[in-house]
């Protein structure tokens, strides 16, 4: 140790090595944090959606997606998520302009979209396996519930941190780690929203195509 | 639904006094070996009344570094686990010809390899390797501790919490018979209709939780968290490689998690994803769990390589040669892991144009690492090498990853591997850069950095020892497989015909005895090295003469890391300020913000396994009740907005002080 101090006296222009007055709050990770996750998320979507690729034509001498899909009950449902990722837009532009209580107005609409969206998914579910269309019957239906049900699980889970956090801002109010909090559901939610719209294309409109 | 059941089945789901193996003597021995050696750890920590201490130090701590250590020890006592299997398979495959069934039935033996190699993956190597990360990491990079410091135990305990469910499996039920990936449809419910799938995929799935969680954050904490100064390019080379391997981490482990959630649908619900009837698809597993599984062995491997490039520039006295071309190497095999996974199935029937790519492909890949070798012996070449444990594992792995890197290649030729595939060539080749690379790697960074972590050096003697049993033992237990697979043996079986091949398996169990003797030498080492650390302490902090930002400060270092944020000017940080005269801060110290201990990650992990275990056993209503518990503490936890404090200027200002008497004295 001592003999690096003493090369410290031939050292030619002095440097400082420290943060001498440190700033505290640097910048937070959360959202590179969270961003990540979705990304990894992201790729359980992908691997069920390779798998729906890869089986969605095995019927295995059952029903087809032509047979099946409601192609107008679908829309609306797309539609009542389409309408909560725009609802949950305007919850945050009146976070951004520190309005506590129209924040939380449009949280609630949000999350009565996400019910409805869920309302109208396990109606669906319920009707396909009331036709003997269950995930047992073919591949292809394996996949299928794999892919939506999943989807659907996210958005359950979305509309419970919804609730929790309308009672962190109710109790908190908008400060700074319920606004992060806030922003991490939006991204969740927005992705969510851009997943259903693979699974729209994919699954439904290209799966009534003979 | 509950009408035909009785209350038994309703309570207990399928377990019975059945699944305790009491009429297995082995299982019988072994469980009355754990038990007590159990009882006797429970009981000293007890007698010591050391519980209080442990939670409230370890278990709960959010500190990069204890959080580090505890990996290392999971890893650690794992490995114990998983040798005593390997162990037990030398021993069958050595005695059971013509007519010596051995002692070992079928059923038994593919538990046995079932569970060593998922040990030896997830619950040695990936401890070991992600302890390494989080304990170094932080410290290379100027940091106070990584970007989700609760996210960080959380991941921990789900990690300890697959393991010990596997352990469970010894003795309440069984474990999978399938080979280490549970390939259906032999893994799917017709064939495997017991809970040894099950207990494989929820110890799987909760532990993959954990490593996913933990890649996310060192991924953040790498991007976010670096030194002022620290461009990427002035990345120390361990840090690097732990970058990539994160980056892995993330773009893979939710495909193992995927993948295997398809197989327990097939399982509990009876979906057909990958059966052989109604249109599922077996091989769409195996093709998926090797998107996973290939670049799985490049996060295992990738720090190994970051940890012998620091062994070999500290040692060698001289600054790494071709920082860039190691750091773009490291890159390259990140990227390429993931374009072959199908060299492990070329005997699929792709097709030749398939099999080529992939073959290609496979080749490629050991151009980078080929590249490193060289960076590594230059790097040594006028160098002033000192002969240390960590160098001599460098040395010991370099000689021997090249012959296991040759043979990899050698079986990425399809033709070849139509021949070699699953046979004993394979077993040998994968133990070959696994133990050459990873476990001579985990080797040197626990001589390397241990000082580090405990203010003392490992006794070199017993270090020594445990290295020539380890490097001689492992040459003789697997270069006989590679003369075995070439005589077309196959892997995976409890008995053999032929009576000349007799001589090849002995020698492989008097290699496994060798190597035993290397575990016990390094066991004694431990045990030597704390009773004389006195002996062996290190007052400086840099015990080795270090270049990265780990050696500035004080062994161990303090929760803080760093009383100043250290301003970087080179990637061998602590060199150049050794070199160009920096000043230690003597004064001006500040309060430093620091999180809270939590006991939420060890409770949700618990409850993560209590659910896992009532799954498995099909206990619905403890697992219903789990689940709710899971999710009921996690919104609890978020309510709960005071994570951190300050440690007083005052403190700092002691812990600087007794640094500055330490260094005064050396
Ligand atoms: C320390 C000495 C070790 C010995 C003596 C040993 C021995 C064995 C043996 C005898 C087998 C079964 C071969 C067969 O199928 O016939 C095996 C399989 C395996 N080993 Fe090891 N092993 C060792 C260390 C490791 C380590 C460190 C790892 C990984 C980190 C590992 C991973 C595996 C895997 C993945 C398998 C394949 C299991 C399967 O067939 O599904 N082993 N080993
Ligand atoms: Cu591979």
């Amino acid at each position: 140790m001592s003999e690096h101090v003493k090369a410290a006296a031939t050292a030619a222009e002095p440097v400082d090595f420290y943060v001498r007055d440190e700033h505290e709050h640097q910048e937070s990770s959360t959202t590179l944090g969270f961003w990540i996750y979705l990304m990894s998320d992201c790729l359980i979507f992908a691997v069920l959606f390779a798998t729906y690729g890869v089986l969605g034509r095995s019927y295995a001498a059952g029903p087809s997606g032509a047979d099946l899909f409601d192609l107008t009950l679908v829309a609306v449902n797309t539609a009542m998520l389409l309408l909560s990722s725009i609802t949950f837009g305007f919850a945050m532009l009146a976070m951004d302009r520190n309005d506590t209580r129209t924040t939380q107005i449009w949280l609630a609409v949000t999350g009565l979209f996400g019910l409805a969206f869920l309302g109208i998914e396990l109606y669906e579910f319920s009707h396909l396996i009331h036709q003997g269309a269950t995930p047992q019957r073919s591949a292809f239906l394996s996949a299928f519930f794999a892919l939506v049900g999943t989807h659907g699980l996210h958005v359950a889970f979305g509309i419970l941190w919804l609730v929790t956090l309308m009672a962190q801002v109710h109790q908190r109010g908008l400060i700074a780690a319920n606004r992060r909090r806030l922003m991490c559901l939006s991204m969740f939610w927005h992705f969510l929203d851009v997943v259903w719209i693979g699974v729209f294309t994919f699954v439904y409109l290209m799966g009534v195509l003979p | 639904m509950f009408s035909g059941h009785s209350l038994q089945q309703i309570l207990f789901g399928r377990l019975t006094l059945e699944a305790i193996p009491y009429h297995d003597p082995i299982l019988v021995v072994t469980f009355i070996g754990v038990a007590i050696g159990g009882l006797v750890v429970l009981g000293a920590i007890t007698w010591l009344g050391a519980w209080g201490y442990l939670w409230r130090e370890w278990f709960t701590s959010i500190d990069h570094k204890k959080i580090g250590i505890m990996y290392m020890i999971l890893g650690i006592v794992m490995l114990l686990r998983g040798f005593a299997d390997a162990l037990l398979m030398r021993a069958q495959q050595s005695v059971a010809f013509g007519a010596n069934e051995g002692f070992l039935p079928p059923h038994h033996y593919d538990q046995i390899f079932t569970a060593h190699g998922v040990i030896m993956i997830f619950f040695v190597a990936m401890p070991l390797v992600t302890g390494f990360m989080n304990y170094v990491v932080p410290l290379q990079i100027g940091a106070r501790d990584v970007s989700f410091p609760f996210l960080n135990n959380f991941s921990f305990w789900m990690t300890a919490s697959g393991a010990i469910l596997v352990m469970m499996s010894l003795f309440v039920g069984e474990f999978a018979r399938t080979g280490w990936l549970a390939y259906p449809p032999l893994s799917g419910p017709a064939y495997s209709p017991g809970v040894g799938v099950d207990y494989y995929l929820w110890a799987l799935q909760i532990a993959g939780v954990g490593t996913t969680l933990s890649g996310i954050n060192l991924v953040a904490t790498i991007v976010k968290m670096r030194a002022p100064g620290m461009t990427m390019m002035k990345i120390p080379v361990f840090t690097w490689t732990a970058l990539c391997t994160n980056v892995l981490i993330v773009a893979t482990f939710p495909v193992l998690a995927a993948t295997l959630a398809l197989l327990t649908l097939d399982r509990y619900v009876g979906t057909n994803f990958f059966s052989n009837d109604l249109g599922g698809n077996a091989m769409m597993y195996v093709n998926l769990i090797w998107i996973w599984g290939h670049p799985e062995v490049y996060i295992l491997i990738l720090p190994a390589f970051g940890i012998f490039s620091e062994v070999v520039s500290t040692f060698s006295g001289k600054r790494l040669f071709g920082y860039t071309s190691m750091v773009y190497a490291t890159v390259c095999i990140t990227i390429l892991s993931y374009l072959v996974w199908l060299h492990h199935f070329f005997t699929m029937g792709s097709g030749a144009s398939v099999n080529s790519f992939f073959g290609i492909t496979t080749m490629i890949i050991s151009i980078p690492t080929g590249a490193k070798i060289f960076n590594w012996l230059f790097t040594m070449y006028r160098g002033r090498i000192r002969f240390e444990l960590p160098m001599m594992w460098t040395i010991a792995f370099m000689l021997t990853f090249v012959i296991g890197g040759m043979t990899g290649v050698l079986l990425a030729v399809p033709p070849a591997d139509f021949i070699l595939h699953n046979s004993l060539f394979l077993v040998a080749h994968f133990h070959n850069v696994i133990i050459g690379g990873v476990v001579f790697g985990m080797f040197a960074g626990i001589a390397y950095w241990f000082p580090k972590a405990f203010g003392f050096k490992l006794d070199p003697f017993w270090g020594k020892c445990s290295f020539w049993f380890w490097v001689i033992g492992f040459y003789f237990a697997f270069m006989p497989l590679y003369v075995l697979g070439l005589m077309g043996v196959t892997r995976r079986l409890n008995r053999f015909e032929d009576p000349s091949l007799q001589i090849w398996f002995l020698l492989a169990a008097f290699g496994a005895i060798l190597i035993a003797l290397g575990i016990a030498c390094f066991l004694i080492q431990i045990v030597v090295s704390i009773r004389d650390r006195e002996r062996l302490r290190d007052t400086t902090g840099d015990p080795w003469g270090g270049r990265t930002l780990e050696w500035s400060t004080s062994s161990p270092p303090p929760n803080y890391n760093f009383a100043f944020t250290p301003v970087i000017h080179d990637h061998d940080a602590w060199y150049d300020m050794k070199r160009r005269g920096y000043e230690r801060p003597l004064t001006g110290f500040r309060p430093i913000h620091m999180p809270h201990n939590t006991w939420a990650g060890i409770v949700l992990a618990g409850l993560a396994m209590v659910c896992g275990f009532a799954l498995i056993w099909y206990i619905w209503w403890l697992a219903a009740l789990s689940f709710a518990a899971i999710i009921a503490t996690t919104i609890a936890h978020t309510f709960n907005y005071d994570r951190d404090y300050h440690i007083p200027a005052e403190e700092v200002v002691r812990a600087e002080e007794e640094r500055t008497r330490l260094l005064g004295r050396a």
